[in-house]
Order: structure tokens, then sequence, then C-alpha cells
């Protein structure tokens, strides 16, 4: 298609003004960062003395071994736990069709829009009753149930679109049910569950509500629930804030940036399909 | 008995030929044991994650639902009111008013990013090949990325007082405009919409180019040579044929806007006053500071049917439009 010079040129200006506007922030924090703690800076100046300590005194007041510790066990915890059981949900309601599918796939489909403002309140209660407040399980546990009608719906998309053919030949070879999803199917739908996973590790990763809400200690929380509670004590100390902010978005960024293409993919997938 | 294969209508399905009901060859269905048995087999597979959604979100919804009919303080017995919890909650100006804000703040968050989008994604997809296309893409997929809550700290920087957004409107000559946007009644809503805008518009222009890929390039050819302006173009190619992205792009961010909570509670805290109060802050603070558990329990209820009733009619449309 033949464009003219004034169609590219007006569209190449346009993207880079809107990727300037997305980068800004990150550099003005970050140059905010560098000020000397406890000052107020302006906007994007470069210091004159760049401040390197900050990350690191950052790092000490906000605990980020411990974080990462925690946020990577309540993400190890959810999502091969949320994948497999939804892979196993989804099998069944999308390919098995056992009795009474369509109304299990509207139970999930139903939970789809739910906030989680919705159910907090119980939920605070329940896990006090449970004993397992204000312990990773409080949103591990939580969190697994209100994945399941994204990743169960997600799923079933998947085996929705399954030849029955597979199945059959399978079937003829005497493959039991068992044998049919976990040497057949499962292999077949690696990319939709790897999709799957990195949707619910960055949604896990970045969970707030239920961190702010079930578990007090900031140290037995995720990532962003930690960075809340960081915010609250240093929210005067802003190049301190900034270099806490910055480490805090540091391993999001870097995987991110590895794993662009099927992050990008699988959010995006992951709209359409929701 | 299996149920037969009634396919519910999904995008890559829809041109599919009808399934057969049955899995397996009639010749192993000799026995109807056989099938009870079957279907036993697949219920173990559902159950699992049954029980986990029907113990962690669907009890806790029902609860939801019994507390807001009661006065409850989360410790000593709850009395029975009735629905006169919503009453409040839809007499009370500042308890109804959240749910007015949440609808300002849908429009940021959603009417923006979604025209915009659209406007940028038919500027920018024919221009956004090769190694600017990477580049833009992960830049602007960013924000989406990132915790809701990074994104509510940066901006707070930014807007404030001595912030980036102030220098820029010194340098340019409008210092006259200046001020602590988050901290000021008028303009903490429109600041707080400016921030999801940040969030949502490239996830948004992302997927409404990602579908404009899909369309017919000989559709433009043919409009190019019936003298057809860009704009034209957008409006009688690029809107019709990207119906059902453009539903899903308002489905998301109108849900982001109603259920909003991470980037409010960080930036504003609901304040100044109750100028950015949304049904999440206020729910939080009814539930786990003033103790109102049936109160808030009770906003909690009206905010999931008034996600429902906005949500339902933009899901009805765009499945519709995928026939």
């Amino acid at each position: 298609m033949r464009l003219s010079r004034a169609e590219v040129y007006a569209g190449r200006t346009l993207l880079v003004v809107l990727m300037a506007i997305t980068i800004v922030p990150f550099i003005s924090i970050f140059t905010t960062a560098l000020h000397p703690s406890g000052t107020v800076p302006s906007g994007l100046a470069w210091p004159a003395d760049p401040q390197w300590r900050n990350f690191v005194e950052a790092f000490n007041v906000a605990n980020m071994s411990v974080l990462l510790a925690s946020s990577t066990f309540i993400v190890l915890a959810v999502v091969p736990v949320s994948v497999a059981i939804a892979t196993m949900a989804g099998f069944a309601i999308g390919l098995l069709r056992i009795p009474g599918a369509r109304v299990l796939f509207l139970l999930f489909v139903f939970g789809l829009t739910l906030p989680f403002e919705g159910i907090v309140i119980p939920l605070y209660f329940l896990e006090q009753q449970m004993g397992i407040l204000n312990t990773r399980f409080a949103i591990v546990l939580p969190l697994i149930g209100l994945y399941m009608p994204f990743a169960v719906f997600w799923m079933r998309a998947h085996f929705i679109n399954m030849p029955p053919e597979i199945s059959d030949a399978a079937r003829a070879d005497g493959a039991t049910t068992w044998d049919l999803f976990w040497r057949i199917h499962v292999p077949l739908a690696r990319p939709s569950i790897a999709s799957l996973g990195i949707l619910m590790s960055v949604w896990t990763w970045n969970q707030f509500l239920l961190s702010l809400v079930l578990v007090e200690d900031p140290l037995q929380r995720t990532m962003a629930g930690a960075l809340g509670a960081f915010q609250g004590h240093y929210a005067t100390d802003i190049p301190l804030l900034c270099a806490g902010t910055i480490l805090i978005l540091l391993p999001t960024l870097v995987v991110f940036i590895v794993f662009q293409r099927q992050v990008i993919a699988a959010l995006l997938q992951g709209a359409v399909r929701g | 008995m299996l149920e037969p294969g009634r396919a519910v209508p999904q995008p890559a399905a829809s041109k599919k030929v009808r399934r057969r009901g049955a899995l397996v060859p009639a010749s192993l269905l000799s026995s109807a044991v056989w099938v009870r048995r079957e279907a036993v087999v697949g219920w173990l597979f559902v159950l699992p994650a049954l029980l986990m959604y029907a113990i962690f979100v669907l009890q806790p919804l029902g609860l939801t639902i019994q507390y807001s009919l009661y006065r409850w303080d989360g410790v000593g017995l709850a009395k029975w009111v009735g629905l006169s919890n919503y009453v409040t909650v839809l007499t009370v100006p500042d308890l109804l008013e959240t749910i007015f804000n949440a609808f300002r703040l849908a429009a940021f968050f959603s009417v923006v990013p979604v025209t915009l989008g659209l406007v940028v994604a038919s500027v920018i997809h024919r221009v956004a090949t090769g190694a600017l296309g990477t580049v833009s893409r992960t830049v602007l997929f960013l924000p989406q990325v990132i915790p809701l809550v990074a994104a509510g700290i940066i901006w707070g920087w930014l807007l404030a007082l001595p912030g980036l957004v102030n220098e820029i409107l010194g340098v340019v000559g409008l210092r006259g405009l200046t001020r602590a946007w988050l901290g000021d009644f008028d303009t903490a809503l429109p600041a707080v919409g400016m921030i999801g805008i940040w969030v949502l518009l490239g996830f948004c222009t992302l997927l409404l180019f990602t579908g404009m890929n899909k369309i017919d390039p000989a559709l433009y050819e043919s409009a190019r040579i019936d003298g057809a302006g860009w704009f034209t173009e957008l409006r009688a190619i690029t809107i019709p044929s990207l119906r059902y992205e453009i539903a899903v792009c308002l489905t998301v961010t109108v849900i982001a806007a109603l259920a909003a909570f991470d980037i409010v509670y960080i930036s504003t805290g609901g304040g100044p006053g109750h100028a950015t109060a949304v049904p999440g802050i206020q729910i939080y603070i009814l539930a786990f500071v003033e103790r109102q558990i049936g109160l808030a329990s009770a906003l909690a209820v009206l905010l999931m049917v008034v996600v429902l009733a906005v949500v339902l009619p933009l899901q009805w449309l765009s499945r519709e439009t995928e026939r």
C-alpha cells in the first residue's frame, strides 16, 4: 500500500510522542531517586552529585531480599496450582463435556467480572476463623479461587477447539481418561498453559487489595502490597521513595523485557478471550 | 447421558462443523455403567477448581449479601436491619457520590483510551513496522505490566507541586495553572483519570492495532481509489471492522474504573474531602477503618450490580458482532 510521505511522517511523530509520554515518568522518578535523600528536587533535573547510595539504602530499609522471597513464594504457590486445576476443569468442561458442563461453565463465567472488593470483607472474617489471616496463605488461597473463572474460561476455549478425532483415536487404542488428559491433551495445550501462567504470575505479583486487607506485615505480602506500605512510611522522603519504587519495579521490568513477546501476546489474548 | 456438544458461540469455533456428541466410538459405549463411570471421572477433573472457587469466591459472595442485611461491627453481635443499609447507601450523599465518582472516572479510564487509542492505532498501524514497531510495542505496554500501585506512586510525584507536570507548565509559560493536581478539589478526579489514561492507553492502542492488522488491506486500497481520506477510512472501514475489539477495550477499561482501588488508594486515598472517593475506597474505609461491616457490604453488593449492569450489555454487543 502506498502511503504519502506526510502520512508516514505524521504517524512516526505520533508514535514517538506517545512513547515519550510513556517513558518520561520512569525517567523522572529515576533522576529524582538520585537526589540527596530528604530533599525535594524538581521534576527532571540531573543531580549535581548523583546519590547511587539511595538504592542501597532503599534496598535495606525496604528489606528487598525478604520481599523478593515473599513475592516469589506467593507466585509459586498460586500459579502452578491454578494452572493445573484450571486445565483439568477446562478439559472436563470443554472436551469431555461431562453432564452439567454447560451449567458449570456458566457458573465460572459468572465470576469473570467480579470485583475483588465484592468479596474481600467476608474473606477477612473467613480467614480469621480458618486461622490463616496474616499469613501468605491468606493471599494464596483466595487468589487461586479468584483466578478460576478466567483460567477455566481460558482453558475451555482451548479444549473446545480440539478436533474430536484426536481423542477418538486415543480411546480406540485403549487410553483411559487420565492418559487422554496427561499424555495427549496437556502436551498439545502447552502454549495456552504457558500464556495462562504468564498472565497469572503478573497479576499475582501486582496484587494489592488482598495484600493490604488480609496481611498486616508488609514482608509477608506481594511486591505491590509491600510497595504500598513502603509509600506509607516514606511518603515524605521523595528520593528514597522513588529509589524504592524503582527497585520494586525492577524484577517486573526485567521479566517483561526478557519475555516481552509472550507477555504482550498473553495479555492481549487474555483480554480478547475474557 | 453425555451431553450433546452444543457449541456455545466462540470466536474461533463459530465456523466449525458441529461436533459429534459422543467422545468415544460407539462400540465402547456398550453399557450405561461405562458412561456413568466416565461422568464421575469427568467430575473429578472439575472438582478441585470448583472447590476453590466455591470456598473462596462463591461462599464470600453469599456472605457479602448476608452481611449487607445486618448492622455489625465485626466483633459483637450482628443485628438484623433488613434493607436499611441499602437505603443508607442510596440516601447519604457521601456514599452515593462514590458511585457517581466511579462513572466520572470511567469517562477518563474508558472513553479517552478507546477513542484516542483508535485514532493513534489507525495512524500508526502502517508505520509501526520493523524495529520501531517492536520497540513501540514494548514501550507502550510498560504501564500495563507494572503494579498499579507503582503507577500511583510515580504519578503522585509527577503531579505534586514541585513535580514534572508543573515544571513543564512553567517552562511553556503557563505558571498560572500550576497547582497540587491531586490535592485540589477541582482537579483531583481528572488527575486520577489521567493516571488511568496513562496506564490503559497503550493497552487499548495495541489491542486495536492487532485487530487492524486483520482487516483486509484491499478494503483500504479501494477506499483510496475512491478518494477517501484518513478520517473516512477510520469511520467507514476501521471502526465497523473493530467492533469486537472496541467492545473488549470498553469492557476492560470500564471494569478498571468502576472497581478502581489501587491507583486511588495510593495517589489520593479518596481525598481531598470525598472528591476522588470511589466505591472500592469507601468499602475499604467503611469495613476496615470504621468497622461498619453491614454498610460496607451493601455498597459492595451495589458495586457488583453496577459492574454487571454496565458490562453485560457490552458483552452482548461483542457477542452479537462476532457472527
